[in-house]
């Protein structure tokens, strides 16, 4: 479904992403992982068009992406959650709703799919009529992922979804995720420095070290390894 | 009594025409952080279209009113492409650009503009021709309100109530908001930000171009350099409110202009600018942000 063919992304000078190639398959939860800094939010904006690759190709269904607009992309089916939430602040939890299906026409169809998220998570619907900056942060992650999902995505990229989440409410989210995943059959890339988590929620992982894929196999096969154990897993 | 009335009018016109020239300024820096210095010279130009405009439609002998609206939608949307043409050639390709970058650049249009202008259209004041009616009705309270300060005020009002129903409830109003709080994410969400951003002049150009219009029926004269003035005085009144607050500019526009009346009509002419400056000194030593501007940290 999703394909980067090695791809360099620069920040000026700074090359944050060395010839990264990774696959993803249609209907699979696929998890990226890797510390600090190693440029997995990197590989998402190049997915979504604001950090263009300088050299490398990505592809979506087949045909390259690599030079087209962020709105172009949306488009197309690829919607992001990116890192930290990004709610916007002064807007409604309904307006913030609505941001996410801006691209759609289908007003009929765009109603249904919010009352079906208000049903997914009641307390949005209690607060449809506050702003989204008054949200906590586990409320704010849930307005985050319903707000892509009123794109209609097919593939959805989620960047570090339980960062600064309390554990239970992280849990939640995976739960939900998962959920996505098996009943609107959508695909999702999972960033995440929560390995174990990723690790257990997704089908296949890849690793990211300074930019660089180190390795990428079946999850369950990267949560046994010893070498993700000591540098991820804390074990 | 109607004397202290008619200074209460004259603040408000003042204030309405300043309103329609802040809007501009204030949803400028709100979406793109970007003082534009050229937006008084768009004020300008529209009044300039008016004049033009309204000299043409008069020799074809249409009625009063006929002249009016043509001649405001002839400001506005010669202005708009003004405003329009600013951003796409003085201001995008400085996008990314060190934010000193697009704030020279739009001091260089303010005086391009105003030159240009100026060669074309010498820098004689011209008359600009009374395009307000004249309403019988008023006749009786002609000591208070007078037609063009009712009609400035009437029309603003219904400028403003326009705004507020776009920003708050279209889908482009949304996602002008939305660009304004989180351009990144408007991006990511689909939002042309670059169409946003344009359309953002166009309105603000707009607004100031009914602005000049109705200024210029009222003082009766134009020339190239009326811009700068007016253009500085709504800044004020922009920063008075909060700079990138909608509501702001206007309650700042209509504390400007109401500060204004009353240090002419009880002191002395001379003193009006003393005191609006005075005034804003003073609104930024206890609310820096402005009457209802957000704390500084928020926009980086
Ligand atoms: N906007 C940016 N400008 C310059 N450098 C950046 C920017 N964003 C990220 N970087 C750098 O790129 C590298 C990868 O960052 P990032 O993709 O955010 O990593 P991760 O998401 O894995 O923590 C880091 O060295 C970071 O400092
Ligand atoms: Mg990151």
């Amino acid at each position: 479904m999703l394909e980067l063919r090695g791809i360099d992304v620069f920040y000026d000078k700074i090359q944050a992403l060395h010839e990264v190639s990774l696959a993803i398959q249609p209907g699979e939860i696929v998890a990226l992982i890797g510390a600090n800094g190693a440029g997995k939010s990197t590989t998402l904006m190049a997915i979504s068009g604001i950090a263009p690759p300088r050299r490398g190709e990505v592809l979506f269904e087949g045909q390259p992406i690599t030079r087209l607009t962020p709105d172009a992309i949306v488009k197309l089916g690829i919607c992001q959650v990116p890192e930290g939430r990004h709610i916007f602040p002064d807007l409604t939890v309904a307006e913030n709703l609505d941001m996410g299906a801006f691209l759609r026409r289908d007003a009929k169809a765009i109603a249904a799919d919010r009352d079906m998220l208000y049903e997914l998570f009641p307390i949005l619907a209690k607060r449809r009529n506050q702003p989204g900056g008054n949200l906590s942060g586990g409320e704010q992650q849930m307005l985050a992922i319903s707000r892509a999902l009123m794109a209609r995505p097919r593939l959805l990229l989620l960047d570090e979804p339980s960062m600064g989440l309390a554990p239970l409410i992280t849990r939640q989210i995976f739960a939900i995720i998962q959920k996505i995943n098996q009943e609107q059959n959508t695909t999702i890339f999972l960033v995440e420095q929560n390995a174990n988590l990723a690790l257990q929620t997704a089908d296949r992982g890849y690793v990211l070290e300074n930019g660089r894929v180190v390795m990428q196999d079946r999850a369950a096969t990267l949560l046994s390894n010893t070498a993700i154990q000591k540098a991820y897993l804390g074990i | 009594m109607d004397y202290f009335i008619e200074l209460v009018f004259s603040g408000l016109t003042r204030g309405s025409i300043y309103a329609l020239i802040a809007l501009g300024y204030t949803m400028v820096y709100g979406i793109i952080g970007l003082i534009n210095f050229a937006h008084g010279e768009i004020y300008m130009i529209g009044a300039f279209t008016a004049l033009i405009a309204s000299t043409v439609l008069n020799i074809l002998g249409l009625p009063l009113y006929a002249v009016l609206i043509l001649t405001a939608l002839a400001a506005a949307v010669w202005a708009a492409a003004y405003g329009y043409t600013v951003e796409r050639l003085a201001y995008r390709p400085l996008r990314n650009a060190p934010r000193l970058s697009p704030l020279i650049s739009a001091i260089g249009m303010s005086i391009f503009l105003q030159n240009y202008v100026m060669l074309a259209q010498t820098s004689d004041f011209q008359p600009f021709p009374a395009l307000i009616p004249e309403f019988a009705f008023l006749e009786p309270f002609a000591a208070v309100v007078g037609s063009t300060d009712l009609t400035i005020l009437a029309v603003s009002a219904l400028l403003l109530l326009l705004l507020t129903l776009l920003i708050k409830y279209t889908r482009t109003g949304k996602a002008m908001r939305a660009t304004a709080q989180d351009q990144k994410m408007a991006l990511l969400l689909g939002v042309n930000v670059d169409r946003v951003i344009s359309i953002t002049f166009v309105v603000g150009s707009a607004l100031a171009a009914v602005g000049g219009l109705l200024i210029a029926s009222h003082i009766g004269q134009i020339n190239f350099s009326i811009g700068f003035i007016a253009g500085i005085k709504a800044f004020t009144a922009a920063v008075l409110g909060g700079i990138g607050s909608i509501p702001g500019a206007v309650l700042g526009s209509f504390v400007l202009g109401l500060t204004e009346a009353f240090a002419t009509g009880y002191v002395s002419s001379d003193y009006e600018d003393v005191f609006a400056f005075s005034l804003l000194v003073l609104i930024l030593i206890f609310r820096p942000a402005g009457l209802l501007g957000k704390a500084a940290v928020e926009k980086v």
